[in-house]
């Protein structure tokens, strides 16, 4: 592994992701992305009794999902890096836990799938794993009432807010030559003091990673696709 | 960039709401809450019920509707329309308590229902009643001279 700057690894290994899983809840279901999907569910709380639960069911789908199309069970998994939304991760440690493979928990709200990807390459690089899986998921219903109003509270959302995902992504790990983790850039934490829970995007759009300056015509790409998103709600 | 740039970014970026379209349908949602109650309240007084009984038979008819219709999942959906059209009269609270009871039932009646049940009404009783006590106090005081 070579260090470039400060904070820029790229491997050696040729890491590869041998398999991947998307499953989604039934707004997802219904978008543009539809058909890449490895599973749609009709039910946004899956049969069970609470959206955790739900959240949860759909984390081990995911990476049930991931191991079937690559052949592999959980035995053959080294490390799982996992995380979700909630608080102590619980939709990873409940949904993970019947899988019983070593389980890293990674906190990192929207940022968890990158997290986890980094972090299930650098321990195939170092020799600590052979095959890894990065997981995260996230679910509207669990999301919204953790972090803003009950569903059933008569608020109205501004046209800047954002709709959490309903759905779990899982990626697996191995050498390989298929889709490369070759390189990675681990992202600082940045605070322009944003305090509404309801632009979401305004948190997140700065990025420390400078391509080119970020005045205004990216202002008015974030600005456009504000717009259109928050049109379908 | 520094703080204050990215903030005026953002709120460049940022939409802001249709006011004229929310202002709309908060006058005539909520003026309609308010007409049931009125319409309500005649009817009582003209069935010769007392004054003071008729003004706690409104409030509590419009508390119950609010919270059957959170119940039913309806009121979210009037709201999202109505904005403070909703919130302002007695059915805003009602929602703001029944809501949070719904949705923390799967943790329990004590420590969800129970528990959660003023997580969003709570301020509003708490600062209500020590403004109310305060303006009680100032009241007090200015009726001695």
């Amino acid at each position: 592994m070579r260090k470039i700057g400060k904070r820029c690894l790229i491997f050696d290994k040729k890491i590869s992701i041998i398999s991947s899983a998307g499953v989604v809840g039934p707004k997802e279901g219904q978008g543009p992305l539809a058909e890449y999907f490895d599973k749609c569910f009709d039910d946004s709380i899956l049969g069970q009794d609470s959206w955790e639960k739900a959240e949860s069911m759909l984390q081990k789908s995911a990476v049930e999902t991931a191991l079937k199309k690559c052949n592999k069970t959980s035995d053959d998994i080294d490390l799982i890096f996992a995380g979700d939304l909630l608080n102590q991760c619980t939709a990873s440690s409940f949904g993970l836990m019947d899988l019983s493979i070593p389980f890293v928990g990674v906190y990192g709200a929207c940022s968890t799938m990158a997290l986890t990807l980094i972090n299930a390459a650098i321990s195939i690089e170092s020799g600590a794993a052979q095959t890894a899986i990065a997981v995260t998921s996230s679910h509207f219903c669990s999301a919204e009432r953790q972090y803003r109003f009950p569903l059933e509270y008569g608020g109205v959302r501004p046209l800047s807010s954002q709709w959490t995902v309903t759905g779990s992504g899982a990626a697996i790990l191995s050498e390989g030559d298929d889709i490369l983790v070759d390189s990675c850039t681990v992202g600082k934490i940045i605070d322009y003091g944003i305090k509404d829970s309801n632009n979401m995007g305004a948190a997140m759009a700065p990025d420390d990673v400078k391509i080119r300056p970020y005045p205004k015509l990216e202002g008015m790409v974030l600005y456009n696709a504000q717009i259109q998103y928050s049109r379908g709600f | 960039m520094n703080k204050k740039d990215y903030d005026k970014l953002v709120k460049k970026a940022t939409p802001p709401s249709k006011k004229t379209r929310d202002f709309l349908f908060a006058f005539l949602i909520g003026g309609s809450i308010c007409t049931i109650g009125q319409l309500l309240r005649e009817l009582l007084l003209y069935l010769g019920f007392n004054e003071e009984k008729v003004g706690m038979t409104v409030s509590a008819a419009l508390i119950t509707l609010a919270a059957v219709l959170t119940g039913f999942k309806l009121f979210e959906k009037i709201a999202k329309h109505a904005g403070a059209g909703t919130l302002v009269p007695i059915t805003g609270f009602a929602n703001a308590v029944i809501s949070p009871a719904i949705e923390f039932k799967p943790e329990g009646f004590v420590l969800g229902v129970g528990a959660k049940m003023f997580v969003i009404a709570g301020p509003v009783i708490v600062y209500g009643t020590v403004a109310s006590a305060l303006y009680g106090m100032v009241y007090w005081i200015l009726s001695m001279f």
